[in-house]
């Protein structure tokens, strides 16, 4: 429970942001619908939800950054945007966790019984004769043709140097906020912003590769489709880390934080770390091991 | 544990009216509805919204039942029964029941922990008006050509696959659906953690808010799952990947597996709320506190623990290891102990009470009943050899709908009735309640209670058309079905009654048995329940003697 300072609490005023929010999403979402059945003027639609959702963002969160500046939260509105932002977090651990259980599942299980192991011996004698289980497979069929892997010590070692150096910088730039030396928290803030737009970079880089000279697609059976996954979700969500830690750059270099009353650099910090965690989960079970 | 106060509870009313005047109800209907921050208003919005949808997955209901009064094929194509009983699922569950608990949430969980509206009130707004969009989205597949989807609510490939332009659409409602529930899982935890009034520990909360509490913990684990399984639907329909393909290497029962995975912590999720909603409501009406508050917080605990690991008893009859089908049978029956906890209090806290039998009380006397018949048809199922039997026939539906219609719909009523008088300040006419409950209660086991014969005769779920020797018992449970459907237009009648027609106003403490922070507020409440954090004094709890 909250301390309460002064026995008053805090409840926002109405918002017209999340009825906006809203139509982004549903012009966004029904364009993506409609964009996967064929039609063609639904890219467009769905780019004006896309542009809706980020005027939504922006002002959602300007009203919200400006009135954190004016000093209108308490310690327990503070509370609540923290653990806000951990379940949040939480959620998107859930949503990794089912990929990866396709993943683990797949291994150890569907291509194992495939390749006639335990109950699948009939399946393998009458379907699919003389499968072998191996890992990686594009499965008994061989969907997508032959492929070859991306090597772990390759672009994707290099990845995760990247990520985990991020995971440094950011933090000194917060030990630089807490010590309140603004020039040392802005140069490490934009120090892991550039880390990690470079982290995707290398990863569009390595897709080419695999799209052009591995023959290793989203179609390449069942290694394709938890490679492309598991990855492209993370991918996004470094973008989306990478964006957010933008912003607060940008933020502590018009001055905002203070050293004892930061939230919004520390949900970003935390959701930058949970990147760095499921990457380092894909690089041993999808990369290396 | 009673601490001392220094003011009465009146004087609290008064103090939370008297500063009303400082964020006062909006008065443009946009500004009221559309921009909210409101707990109660937006809590209104949830449960409009859902009683809207339990008439439209309702009416659906009534499509099937017509259809299968008679053997033959009478009033539909089999293709448009499959996606009547897909979409009346899929709209009863992620649109009637679950917004529903959220509305309660929405409404009783500030007032119950003494705070001034929940912990993130933007959020709170977007949680709900993303509902009426997604199921917009929904509903809307069922003008297209390809009509809605047919294959199941469970979404099973291969054959949820073969759907034709629908598939994008209710992939992308689902999503929808999963981030408004995220987001109000993520507010009620924030409100539960951070939103109490000093001297509400944890252990003093109300039963309903501890099921909440369990319960948003549970969304917010499994909502991101049935995302990712919808999405990899959604990729192997369109983006050509094989997680559900055996040729690829993927396993179509792998879906089964992820689907499950959310689909049986949501069957807790419908009913834990409603747990604690009668919770609350068989102390007030027996006027005893509530026997073994505690056992009630860790059997809730347990059962949602126990949902994570059961899951492939939905799947017996697919084909797993022995090993798997013996563990998760086993499993499964150990929910019967917690569970069985739960029941055990509820009588014992009737046990020697002076009881009466308001609305709720009777809607919750026939929750007891009712849901306990179909907790053992579950444990019927549960047992791996004989599930082979029953597994997809009507014993499978008469077991779900014991514990979703009796069970969480009449938990809703329940509430529905308990509070209403704290929602509007007038009294809702006893008569007609009493009236809805006895319609419903008869009727419902008219409707479901036949269909136990049925399945253990061996009709399969569905299915438009059935062989004869299972008329009578359809026909039957065809007429149980259009009484109970007419009755829930008298619950529509009893609150528009109340909120616009009734004379009878409610004093704030309503029932004479009631006890909690709701009830030492007016009816209805003021605009923001707690302007200034209340004083706990455990008489006034809903299982004040625990300790002494």
């Amino acid at each position: 429970m909250a301390h309460i300072a002064d026995d008053t609490y805090y409840v926002p005023h109405g918002t017209k942001w999340p009825i906006i929010g809203s139509l982004g999403m549903i012009t966004m979402l029904s364009s993506a619908a409609f964009w996967v059945n064929g039609s063609e003027i639904a890219p467009w639609s769905f780019l004006l939800g896309a542009l809706i959702l980020i005027y939504m963002m922006f002002g959602w969160f300007g009203e919200v950054i400006r009135e954190s500046e004016a000093g209108m939260y308490n310690d327990q509105v503070d509370t609540s945007f923290r653990m806000g932002m951990m379940w949040f977090i939480f959620s998107e651990v859930m949503f990794f966790a089912c990929f990866f259980g396709a993943l683990f599942y797949a291994r150890m299980f569907s291509v194992a019984w495939l390749g006639g192991e335990g109950t699948g011996a009939l399946t393998n004698e009458l379907l699919w004769q003389g499968y072998e289980a191996v890992w990686p497979t594009a499965g008994p069929e061989g969907l997508g043709g032959d492929f070859k892997t991306v090597p772990a010590f390759g672009v994707p070692f290099i990845n995760t140097l990247i990520l985990l150096f991020s995971g440094l910088t950011v933090t000194l730039a917060h030990h630089a906020l807490k010590k309140n030396e603004r020039g040392r928290l802005v140069f490490w803030l934009f120090a892991t912003v550039v880390l990690g737009f470079f982290f995707v970079f290398l990863q569009v880089e390595e897709y080419i590769e695999a799209y052009q000279h591995l023959g290793l697609t989203l179609g390449s059976g069942i290694y394709g489709s938890t490679f492309f996954m598991l990855t492209g979700f993370h991918g996004m969500h470094v973008t989306l880390g990478a964006i957010m830690l933008l912003v607060i750059a940008i933020r502590s270099m018009r001055g905002h934080f203070k050293p004892d009353h930061h939230f919004g650099f520390e949900a970003v910090a935390w959701y930058w770390h949970f990147v760095d965690v499921v990457w380092l989960g894909l690089f041993i079970f999808v990369y290396v091991y | 544990m009673s601490i001392e106060s220094t003011h009465s509870h009146e004087d609290h009313t008064h103090a939370a009216d008297h500063d009303d005047h400082h964020d006062h109800k909006p008065s443009s209907l946009l500004d009221r509805w559309l921009f909210t921050t409101n707990h109660k208003d937006i809590g209104t919005l949830y449960l409009v919204f859902s009683l809207l949808m339990f008439f439209i997955g309702g009416s659906m209901a009534m499509v099937i039942r017509a259809e299968l009064f008679m053997p033959g094929l009478q009033l539909v194509e089999p293709d448009f029964f499959n996606q009547m009983t897909t979409m009346h699922a899929l709209i009863m569950v992620f649109g009637a029941v679950m917004p529903a608990w959220v509305g309660f949430a929405n409404w009783m969980i500030p007032m119950m922990i003494g705070a001034p509206d929940m912990a993130l009130p933007r959020m709170n707004n977007w949680s709900f008006w993303i509902l009426p969009f997604a199921f917009a989205m929904l509903l809307s597949t069922l003008f297209m050509d390809s009509g809605g989807p047919a294959a199941g609510w469970t979404l099973y490939p291969p054959l949820s696959l073969q759907s034709g332009q629908n598939f994008a659409f209710v992939v992308f409602a689902v999503h929808m659906m999963g981030i408004s529930s995220i987001m109000g899982s993520i507010n009620v935890i924030a409100t539960i953690l951070n939103m109490r009034a000093p001297g509400m520990t944890l252990l003093k909360m109300p039963l309903f808010v501890w099921t909440w509490l369990i319960t948003a913990f549970l969304l917010i684990a499994v909502m991101p799952v049935l995302a990712g399984a919808v999405t990899m639907l959604l990729t192997d329909h369109f983006f050509g990947t094989s997680f559900f393909n055996a040729a690829g290497g993927g396993d179509p029962v792998m879906f089964q597996h992820i689907f499950w995975f959310f689909g049986h912590p949501e069957v807790y999720i419908m009913i834990l709320p409603a747990f604690g909603v009668v919770s609350e409501i068989i102390p007030t009406f027996a006027r005893k506190p509530l026997f073994g508050y505690s056992a009630m917080v860790y059997a809730t605990a347990s059962i949602a623990f126990l949902s994570f690991i059961v899951w492939a008893h939905h799947m017996f009859t697919v084909g797993m290891p022995l090993t798997g089908e013996l563990f998760f049978m086993y499993a499964t029956m150990l929910i019967a102990v917690p569970t069985g906890v739960k029941v055990f209090n509820w009588v014992s806290t009737m046990w020697r009470g002076s009881m009466t039998f308001e609305t709720p009380m009777l809607f919750a006397i026939g929750f007891v009943v009712l849901f306990t018949i179909g907790g053992l048809s579950g444990l019927m199922l549960a047992i791996a050899a004989v599930d082979l039997q029953y597994h997809d026939t009507y014993f499978v539906v008469a077991h779900f709908h014991y514990v979703l219609v009796p069970g969480a719909v009449f938990a809703l009523m329940a509430g529905a009735y308990y509070w209403l008088p704290k929602w509007t300040g007038r009294m809702y006419s006893e008569k007609w309640g009493k009236i809805h409950f006895w319609l419903s209660a008869i009727s419902v086991n008219i409707l479901f209670f036949p269909q136990h014969y049925l399945g253990l005769a061996g009709m399969p779920r569905r299915i438009p058309d059935y062989s004869t020797q299972f008329a009578d018992f359809n026909m039957i449970s065809s007429v149980g079905g259009f009484i109970f459907g007419a009755s829930q237009l008298i619950f529509v009648g009893v609150i528009v009654h109340c909120v616009y027609k009734s004379r009878q106003t409610a004093t704030g403490r309503v029932w004479e048995g009631a006890k909690g922070l709701e009830w030492i507020l007016s009816s209805p409440p003021p605009y923001h329940s707690f302007n200034t954090p209340p004083v706990i004094d455990s008489t006034t709890m809903a299982h004040a003697d625990e300790s002494h």
